[in-house]
């Protein structure tokens, strides 16, 4: 058993007769908040090019919703909700699958998309409510972000089981937060990875917070990477601050499931800097010790100060490739505003193959 | 041709479908191995194997999310739904996943999914057990919902579903599984959705509907002609997209109509039917079209499920407050 995982199920015989038990899980770390290894088995095979990708991403990410988060203000986005702090889970995830790996995304997960393909346009347009906005590419395996909270564990799922049944060495990951695990269909999803040993990734971003109801009142279990045990699947739980970390764990996770293995829940243990959505205020349910406690664990300074020990980044990096990623925003915002506005009638032809009558009865009204 | 009942069919038509497209698949509580409580997939795993026809765990909500993922891996799930009143379980993966799938990828997936549910009452079954919830699903945008009343139109309507590239919830009522015999063609053919049947002409005044009720219209529209009263009986057999056409037809020529369904009074299918009749057929009218349905309380299952759902007796009544208005 490697260490911050869960085997799954308890097997038989152990700990006292009669009674269920699981130790405490550690959360997997490989760099401390300094960015030293304390880690080194675990330490992902990545070249010097890729660990500099790995880093302009999450700068970008954190730029990109830095800019989303003033566009938003200034009505030029819709419903937005921001990132910042998960950046670690969120690129870092992504990166450790393959192209041909599918993506079934909660509300925040919008950089996943982007990083596997999804043009930084049709991510703004989606967030200003244009239907363009989900209209995948060709090759980009991912689903568009989804507002019912637990809904996308059980498309993952099926999806899951689409690659098992077509025998492709695919995986799926699924994305959700602390809240999500709550959900009647997280619990549902689980139990039929477990059931049919499908090659998914259920990743938990435990950012302490479903909206503004915090950890503690989510759930009595001692962990959310504990949920996997009793739907006889992995367990893991990472430190979310830390990317490499988070390549570990999911890249382990997938060659798992790519080798039939079966499905893996992570937990990893991240914060979002700022509120929950635009109209919150966070204020109201965090204090600043808090907040200040855990920007220390900030992902992009921690992995910052690795990279820089190791003569792969310096501060002008950083300044780059926030110019880099302002300018793309620009560009693409400008794209969605110039992009032609869907239409009712358009609406109406969406919602069936082909237009029953009765529809094409109501689109007169509106022509 | 063959002798089947309506379970017959529309397991003949699963059949067919499993045989001629190695896309479809078949899952849902017990349809694998037992061939689901009513043996409407019996034989099906044998025949197909388990990666074609296969037993989920118990949980609806995840055998609707299964089937919207089976979708976009290019799958056409045939998902079962083991009792109606189990929908509500299931509801967002249906309504909510599967029916917005084609409009929130803007056409890049389409979710092309049947949910097969019995339904109906009359058979002293459990509690939630028959509810007739189709009222749901016209409600609902981006699902058709097709409800067979005779093993050949249900044959012929399944094989449609199959193919439909939208999701479909089909209702077969419980009460029609094993109620007759009928031909039924050996292999392929299709019954079009979205189009109803005139099964009794007539000219007197129109009755409308769906499932059982067809055959109970049919005897109220037999009791009707002993006092030289002509009924025309339209058989639905697609709430959604609802034959308006046909309907408005028929009310051309016998000028009154009422509409018959076992959901509850309000807000339900009926509701509708009589709004599009007012809508395009206002000026043929010669009284308002009225409604034979139970009244808005839960179903009550068994004990009084004979007198509360519409029966002959009911209709003619019903039919002679529209002749006499």
């Amino acid at each position: 058993m490697s260490k911050g995982s869960l085997d799954a199920p308890a097997k038989p015989g152990q700990a006292q007769a009669h009674e269920v038990r699981s130790e405490n899980v550690i959360p997997l770390q490989i760099l401390s908040p300094e960015g030293e290894v304390v880690n080194p088995e675990r330490l992902p095979d990545l070249s010097d090019d890729q660990l500099k990708e790995i880093m302009y991403r999450m700068v970008f990410t954190r730029t990109w919703d830095d800019r989303a988060v003033n566009l938003g203000r200034q009505g030029r986005l819709g419903f937005y909700a921001p990132v910042s702090g998960q950046e670690a889970t969120m690129v870092g995830s992504e990166y450790a699958l393959e192209k041909s790996d599918f993506i079934c995304p909660g509300y925040r997960d919008m950089p996943q998309l982007v990083w596997h393909g999804l043009p930084l346009y049709q991510a703004f347009l989606y967030s200003r409510g244009h239907q363009h906005g989900g209209q995948i590419p060709e090759g980009v395996n991912v689903l568009m972000p989804q507002i019912i909270i637990g809904a996308q564990i059980l498309h993952a799922t099926g999806i899951a089981m689409g690659y098992k049944l077509k025998n492709e060495k695919n995986v799926v990951i699924a994305y959700t937060g602390d809240g999500g695990s709550s959900e009647g269909d997280f619990y549902e999803g689980l139990n039929f990875a477990g059931s049919f040993k499908l090659p998914a990734i259920y990743f938990v971003q435990n950012n302490g917070y479903a909206i503004t109801t915090p950890y503690a009142k989510q759930t009595g279990a001692q962990s959310i990477a504990h949920k996997a045990l009793a739907a006889g699947i992995r367990g893991v739980q990472v430190d979310g601050m830390d990317v490499l970390a988070v390549i570990s764990a999911v890249k382990e996770a997938a060659d798992i499931a790519r080798e039939g293995g079966g499905a893996t829940l992570i937990e990893g243990l991240t914060y979002r800097f700022r509120p929950h959505s635009m109209s919150d205020d966070a204020t109201k349910y965090r204090t600043k010790d808090e907040e200040a406690e855990w920007a220390l664990k900030d992902p992009i300074v921690r992995f910052g100060k690795y990279l820089e020990a190791k003569g792969l980044w310096s501060e002008e990096d950083t300044a780059r490739v926030k110019e880099e990623a302002k300018a793309a925003v620009a560009e693409h915002i400008k794209k969605a505003e110039q992009t032609e506005k869907m239409t009712v009638p358009g609406l109406i032809d969406s919602m069936f193959e082909q237009t029953p009558p009765n529809l094409e009865q109501q689109k007169a009204d509106f022509q | 041709m063959a002798q089947m009942t309506m379970i017959e069919a529309i397991k003949d038509a699963m059949r067919v479908e499993l045989k001629r497209d190695p896309n479809v698949v078949i899952f849902g509580e017990d349809v694998g191995h037992v061939g689901g409580v009513f043996r409407a997939t019996e034989g099906l795993q044998a025949e197909f194997g388990e990666n074609r026809v296969f037993d989920t765990p118990l949980a609806e909500s995840a055998i609707g999310g299964l089937a919207v993922g089976l979708s976009v891996q290019g799958f056409r799930p045939i998902a079962e739904i083991q009792f109606v009143g189990f929908i509500f379980e299931a509801l967002d993966q249906m309504f909510v996943q599967a029916a917005r799938l084609r409009y929130r990828s803007g056409g890049r997936y389409n979710a092309p999914i049947v949910f097969r549910t019995p339904f109906g009452g009359g058979v002293k079954a459990a509690e939630l057990h028959t509810d007739a919830l189709e009222g749901l699903a016209m409600q609902t945008p981006g699902i058709k919902t097709i409800v067979p009343s005779n093993p050949y139109d249900a044959k012929g309507l399944l094989i449609s579903a199959i193919r439909e590239n939208d999701p479909v919830f089909f209702m077969e009522h419980l009460n029609l599984y094993r109620a007759f015999r009928d031909e039924v063609p050996e292999g392929e053919y299709t019954v079009p959705i979205g189009k109803a049947k005139v099964v009794r002409e007539g000219k007197d005044v129109t009755i409308i509907a769906y499932g059982l009720m067809v055959h109970t219209a049919l005897k109220a529209a037999a009791e009707l002609e002993k006092n030289g009263v002509q009924a025309e009986v339209i058989d639905l057999r697609t709430l959604m997209p609802l034959d308006i056409e046909t309907i408005v037809e028929s009310i051309k020529k016998t000028n009154r109509a009422i509409v018959v369904q076992e959901a509850q009074k309000s807000a339900g299918a009926a509701a509708e039917i009589i709004a599009q009749i007012n809508e395009n057929a206002i000026l043929h009218l010669e009284a308002p079209v009225l409604r034979c349905a139970p009244p808005d309380t839960v179903y009550p299952f068994a004990q009084i499920e004979d007198v509360w759902l519409p029966n002959p007796a009911r209709i003619v009544k019903t039919v002679n407050q529209v002749l006499q208005f």
